[in-house]
């Protein structure tokens, strides 16, 4: 490109009335190997801006869904306390009705123990009854 | 959205928030967690992603305003440092070291322009925004870019040319 059409462009440029077009072919000049020598002056410029684009952005980024996270907590909070309001109840039954078999059981203890009374008592009347035998069949 | 489309539209414009986001930030790191931050925020709102128009310009707006959020935070604490005496040593031989190099002649003007200026000249001398573009994506008025683009670019030339004579002379 001709070096007058160059120093009006960057005239322009500095105007800030360069299209993005325009200023493609400033940077152009620039960057080849020979520049005029009263604009090697701008070539760090636009060498710069060249550079400059080349950076990238190289590390990774953890996309986790964390919406669905708090979700799925709040789902498993909720089967947690069904479970635990479930088996509470079937354990307390159950506790009852323990409670209830040991009352039985104590009564029928107690039933028994009295029972248990009675025929000592009634083994004694055997015993008299024996030994009335043997004086009745010895006379 | 799927992770796959997502990233498939995320893509060809992440190196742009990051560009935009080293302009503005300068250190590396910072810039990266702040391109992390955005796409995170992008993916965190990927289901309504669709509805808009240009996902590229929002994502730009986005980086812009969190950097410069971050850089007003940034400031607000560097006032509470007040004896930070030992920066300038360390100033003073980066810029020795830098002067070495013409790009690094770049950087260092460039980070010394005003907030606005360095974000108009990114977007279009970097990036090649048109100027419609730009006024969408920084809420400026046309003719303020103009001025803005015209003011960094003449700046720069300046500086660049008191390197330039510096270095010769």
């Amino acid at each position: 490109m001709e070096l007058d059409n160059i120093e009006k462009l960057l005239e322009k440029y500095f105007e800030a009335s360069t299209t993005v077009v325009e200023e493609e072919q400033l940077r152009d000049y620039f960057s080849q190997e020979k520049v005029a020598t009263h604009l090697e002056q701008y070539r760090p410029m636009f060498n710069y801006f060249s550079n400059a684009k080349e950076e990238r952005y190289t590390k990774q980024v953890p996309l986790k869904p964390r919406v669905n996270f708090y979700k799925w907590i709040s789902v498993a909070a909720v089967a947690v306390l069904a479970f635990g309001i479930y088996f509470g109840n079937e354990y307390q039954e159950k506790k009852k009705a323990e409670y209830a078999y040991q009352e039985t059981k104590k009564a029928f203890e107690l039933l028994a123990e009295n029972f248990g009374r009675g025929t000592e008592k009634v083994a004694y009347l055997k015993e008299f009854e024996e030994a009335k035998q043997k004086i009745y069949n010895n006379n | 959205m799927k992770q796959a489309e997502f990233l498939n539209v995320v893509m060809p414009f992440k190196d742009k928030l990051y560009r935009l986001a080293k302009r503005l930030l300068v250190s590396r790191e910072e810039a990266e967690d702040a391109t992390q931050e955005i796409l995170l925020k992008l993916w965190s709102k990927n289901e309504s992603m669709a509805e808009y128009k240009n996902i590229e310009a929002f994502a730009m707006t986005m980086t812009k305003n969190f950097c410069l959020d971050r850089l007003k935070s940034k400031q607000a604490g560097n006032l509470k440092l007040v004896h930070s005496n030992y920066s300038d040593e360390s100033t003073s031989l980066q810029h020795q070291l830098e002067a070495e190099d013409s790009v690094s002649w770049m950087e260092r003007i460039m980070e010394e322009l005003p907030e606005q200026q360095k974000m108009v000249l990114q977007l279009r001398d970097v990036e090649q925004y048109e100027f419609d573009e730009i006024c969408e994506l920084l809420d400026m008025k046309p003719t303020a870019v103009r001025v803005a683009l015209s003011r960094a670019r003449k700046t720069v030339r300046q500086e660049l040319i008191k390197k330039h004579s510096y270095g010769i002379g």
